[in-house]
């Protein structure tokens, strides 16, 4: 009995580690990856010192700033100061636990895996409400009043976006989303509902060109200013892991997951993990190349394409879909 | 069954822990963090019993979007909580008051137990549905059995919306507002006059 628990909890720790390794090992390629192609889409060579053409230099990176003295500051307060970085890390994580990678390759398949991602993508922002207040600074609250009311309002719109695609399946499991791409991936037919939950998921993540809770033009660092060594290091890894999960639910819910660009002879034989993971890097160089190519949304433009554009769009969007499918009665299910 | 129960007590005490730290935190913004982390246990209190639909609504509305908001205005507004406490003993009678009738109705439903069992609910309600997923469980009840209630709390939920917007707006004409078709239509031409100034006149 007792060793029957024990070797389900060291089973479920070994899913884990297997999962959280390779996510925090491409966190650190990532780093390389958008340092080399901004350094190409600005005619520079980028970082190809340490190691084989620089592969090494986000490892290096990472060991000078965790040797690095951790330094509190005075006014702060030190337990919430502390607590911040550790909840943004933790919730960038905990997501992978509904994360498909290929069919039955799932730590925890349940039946609301979209609600959790949902869930814990909108907890992401007390990580930065927290930083930016214990911090007790005027460059780090600001930040994070910013970041706020950014990552408040664009939630309204992905949720449009998922409750669009969940139409078309009829599930909130994750799994059955994919499979429910067998015939055409949804980025066809919901084409721009899959604009705008890019774009959100751009806002989201706090990545240009909606980075104004750490605008290092106007905000020094934004809601990390304060923070040093290993503590900036758990909000980096954090920043990086997020973007690659809101990669992974774009390719979730719109690029067919796991599934061959055609099921066709040489195409389907590849597995669905290298699908899966090809897909994430297609998204995460747009990510990258968006940063390398549009300047700065200015707060007020921000925030109206948000409430004004994208609300009324995605609303919009849902009535048509609903619509579409009762009309033509091809509702799933 | 060990595990279910030792998962139960965590939650429920963690819950209940963070629930008083919310009115004895000394700090308002302690006081709100507590406030999420008992939320956060309460939808973990859902999940074991398995109302996972619920417990996921319950992060995303109260935690990711109110709570939010309440952080945001304890956060901007100077409020002296040492000096609303003062009046915490004139207050105690009733509250204990209050608390005493509370338990006392609670102890009268369990020792009466006239309430209905959940595992009847489900039989009576859902016989239809065997190995349901509770959301489509929940949607089939809420957009057919209790769909006027639920249109009627939608309608009053935007009559509210469109309360605070009206007392929130301020007078139109005075506020100053930029027009984004104009911004981004207009040229170079509109904007920027090429003049030859002779030399030692300006313009």
């Amino acid at each position: 009995m007792l060793y029957d628990y024990i070797l389900q909890l060291l089973i479920i720790v070994a899913q884990i580690m297997a999962v959280i390794a390779p996510v925090l090992i491409s966190v650190a390629f990532l780093v390389y990856a958008e340092r080399k192609i901004l350094a190409l889409i600005q005619l520079r060579k980028g970082p190809n010192v340490v190691g084989p053409f620089g592969l090494l230099q986000s490892f290096a990176d990472a060991l000078k700033l965790i040797t690095k003295e951790n330094i509190l500051p005075s006014g702060s307060n030190k337990i919430v100061f502390l607590l911040a970085p550790i909840v943004t890390m933790v919730l960038s994580l905990a997501a992978w636990a509904v994360i498909p990678f290929a069919p039955g390759w799932v730590i925890s398949d349940i039946n609301v895996g979209i609600m959790y991602l949902f869930a814990i993508s909108s907890l992401g922002v007390y990580g930065i409400i927290m930083a930016g207040w214990a911090s007790n600074s005027k460059y780090p609250f600001l930040g994070a009043l910013r970041s706020a009311a950014q990552m408040v309002s664009y939630e309204v719109s992905i949720g449009f976006v998922i409750i669009t695609v969940l139409l078309c399946v009829g599930s909130l499991n994750l799994t059955k989303i994919v499979e429910a791409q067998q015939t055409v991936w949804f980025a066809i037919p919901l084409l721009p509902m899959f604009i705008i939950f890019f774009i959100s998921a751009l806002a989201e993540t706090n990545r240009l060109p909606f980075d104004l809770p750490e605008d290092e033009s106007t905000l020094v660092a934004g809601f990390f200013t304060e923070y040093s060594s290993a503590s900036f290091v758990l909000f980096f890894l954090a920043e990086y892991a997020s973007m690659i999960l809101m990669s992974a639910m774009t390719v979730i819910l719109f690029l067919g997951g796991w599934l061959p660009l055609f099921d066709i002879y040489p195409l389907n034989i590849i597995p669905g993990v290298i699908w899966f993971t090809v897909k994430i890097m297609f998204v995460l160089f747009l990510f990258i190349w968006v940063r390398g190519t549009f300047p700065r949304y200015r707060y007020d433009q921000l925030m109206r394409l948000g409430w004004k554009v994208f609300l009324p769009l995605s609303l919009f969007w849902v009535v048509i879909t609903a619509g579409f499918l009762v009309t033509f009665d091809i509702v799933p299910n | 069954m060990i595990i279910y129960s030792l998962t139960f007590y965590l939650f429920s005490t963690v819950a209940v822990f963070s629930a008083l730290m919310v009115i004895s935190a000394k700090n308002p913004v302690h006081s709100v963090l507590f406030l999420i982390l008992s939320f956060v246990n309460a939808a973990g209190l859902f999940v074991l019993l398995g109302a996972e639909f619920l417990a996921m609504i319950l992060v995303v509305v109260y935690v990711g979007a109110v709570a939010v908001l309440f952080l945001f205005v304890v956060m901007m507004l100077d409020i002296n909580f040492v000096k609303l406490r003062e009046g915490f003993l004139q207050y105690l009678p009733f509250g204990l008051l209050l608390g005493i009738v509370l338990i006392i109705e609670l102890g009268i439903l369990f020792l009466t137990k006239n309430f209905p069992n959940t595992s009847t609910f489900k039989e009576d309600y859902f016989s239809n549905f065997s190995n349901v997923e509770n959301t489509k469980l929940i949607g089939s009840v809420l957009y057919t059995k209790y769909f006027f209630l639920f249109q009627v709390s939608g309608i009053i939920l935007l009559v509210a919306m469109i309360g605070s917007i009206t007392l929130t707006l301020r007078n139109k004409d005075r506020s100053k507002k930029q027009v984004i078709s104009e911004q981004n239509t207009i040229k170079a031409s509109k904007s920027i006059i090429k003049k030859k100034i002779n030399l030692g006149e300006g313009i």
